[in-house]
């Protein structure tokens, strides 16, 4: 079953990997949304310090968004898909497989650059190391909903914003803790509580939504 | 004479039971949901008096607090069809969790537009960013997220079955929503507004805000089940027992005939 999986996760981070513009597009949502925000509102340092945290947050949030749109669609659209569902493993275990490539391909670059754009927006210290480790907690979870939605989304009209409706909201938990994280390092308060919840909501949702997913991939195949 | 007596709960979840059941019930909810309103509105309005700090603008509350309930309680509810038509592909809990998510979505609206025309007056803003209205606001995406997915499917079967997850994926997370915002607002600022439970109550008070909500659990029943009746005569309207209920409405103000076994014997040979 091991072995399965290291193949499945090998074939699809290489798939994503080969079509270099993927991810360079993803990347670059992501400091360009980072980048709106000091032009809608204003470069004083002071305020761009205030909001650094949710900023980088929202942009994550709406970048792992806008790559979840492909998470099953290219398999599901020549028939990968349906051949997944048929090998003797679980199909919980193939979409955990696929959401864990989908986010060592396109999460773990935004993890690696945020301490850059924490640092264009004015966080210091260390509060750029906590940054990066609250996306590290957190972009999994924001994975592993967003698989749910574009697995429920597969083959219907208008998916991508009907996604966004969809998960957004379930986004909500997952981006008060990280950006929470970050705030309270800047305001000198705790935030090793944030990021206990954090792994809390990691270890709910590692077992669990791929369950979901499954169920939700098997809706779309019947 | 026991045993006939009994009552065969299954035998509603067959559509054309539940079509005719829906016609003998709807009547006396919608009576009782008018009944109780007038009698909730009037203790609300004329026998309750006014608050000692809010006036009058406080009795807003007797509509606001029962849709701020129903809007909850009708997720639940929706997520229990949800459960038992993904566990047990029972069609019609997903027609009932369908025809309940536009009065919940409908309830949660009116309980935000309620509490911010309450809270122009005691808290002298229209909006404020508490726990409570923004994990309600979140409360009305996913039932707009529930009825949009609902209906992006071309096979309504299919669509049921994507939405019937959704709404359990979105009972499981709705507490995590609800503590994560809650501890967000706590922490993020002191609140200089907050909605303070009322320390006791005046019985004729609570006396109008129990009717109120019966009214609004009544209403919320009748018209859940009558769209619910609505739902199942179109997802089956080529079958004859719906045309034959069809025909039968149609026939003005005829009243809705049992179906019988000799009726159906008589179209039949109509036919």
């Amino acid at each position: 079953m091991g072995r399965a999986l290291w193949t499945l996760l090998r074939r699809d981070v290489s798939l994503i990997v080969t079509r270099r513009q993927d991810v360079l597009t993803v990347v670059a949502f992501f400091v360009i949304v980072i980048t709106l925000f000091p032009l809608a509102v204003g470069p004083e340092p002071e305020i761009l310090r205030e909001l650094a945290p949710g900023a980088v947050w929202v942009a994550a949030a709406l970048a792992s968004l806008l790559s979840l749109d492909r998470l099953f669609a290219d398999d599901w659209r020549d028939g990968t898909l349906e051949q997944l569902a048929l090998v003797p493993q679980p199909l919980a275990l193939v979409a955990l497989a696929k959401v864990l490539a989908h986010w060592l391909a396109l999460g773990l670059p935004l993890v690696l650059l945020s301490p850059m754009l924490g640092y264009s927006l004015g966080l210091r210290g260390a509060e750029l190391l906590v940054l990066p480790a609250s996306l590290a907690l957190g972009t999994p979870v924001l994975g592993l909903l967003g698989g749910i939605g574009a697995a429920l989304t597969l083959g219907v009209r208008g998916g991508g914003a009907l996604m966004a409706l969809l998960i957004l909201p379930l986004f909500v938990p997952v981006l008060i803790l990280g950006s929470g994280a970050v705030s309270q390092v800047m305001h000198g308060g705790d935030f090793l509580s944030h990021f206990y919840l954090l792994g809390a909501l990691l270890a709910v949702a590692v077992p669990l939504a791929p369950l979901a997913v499954a169920a939700a991939l098997r809706i779309a195949l019947d | 004479m026991t045993r006939k007596r009994r009552i065969s709960w299954f035998k509603f979840a067959s559509p054309p039971a539940f079509v005719a059941l829906v016609d003998r019930l709807a009547p006396w909810l919608w009576a009782g949901a008018v009944l109780l309103a007038v009698a909730g509105l009037y203790v609300g309005f004329f026998v309750a008096p006014p608050d000692y700090q809010q006036g009058n603008s406080y009795r807003i509350m007797f509509l606001h607090v029962p849709a701020a309930w129903m809007g909850m309680f009708l997720y639940l509810l929706m997520a229990v069809y949800a459960i038992i038509h993904l566990s047990w592909r029972v069609r019609l809990a997903d027609v009932m969790a369908r025809s309940l998510a536009p009065t919940g979505a409908l309830m949660t609206a009116l309980s935000l537009w309620t509490g911010s025309l309450w809270g122009a007056p005691t808290w002298g803003t229209y909006w404020v960013w508490d726990a409570r209205l923004t994990s309600t606001l979140l409360l009305l995406f996913l039932f707009l997220g529930y009825l949009a997915l609902h209906a992006s499917a071309s096979d309504r079967e299919k669509g049921g079955r994507a939405a019937s997850l959704l709404a359990v994926v979105g009972v499981v997370n709705v507490p995590i929503i609800y503590f994560s915002v809650k501890w967000w607002n706590t922490l993020h600022q002191g609140m200089s507004v907050t909605p303070t439970d009322a320390p006791s109550m005046a019985p004729s008070m609570f006396a109008a805000l129990m009717l109120m909500t019966a009214a609004c659990w009544l209403y919320a029943a009748a018209i859940g089940l009558r769209r619910a009746q609505v739902e199942a005569l179109e997802r089956e309207v080529d079958s004859e027992w719906a045309q034959r209920m069809a025909g039968s409405t149609e026939g003005a103000e005829a009243p809705v005939p049992e179906p019988g076994a000799g009726r159906m014997a008589d179209e039949r040979g109509q036919g």
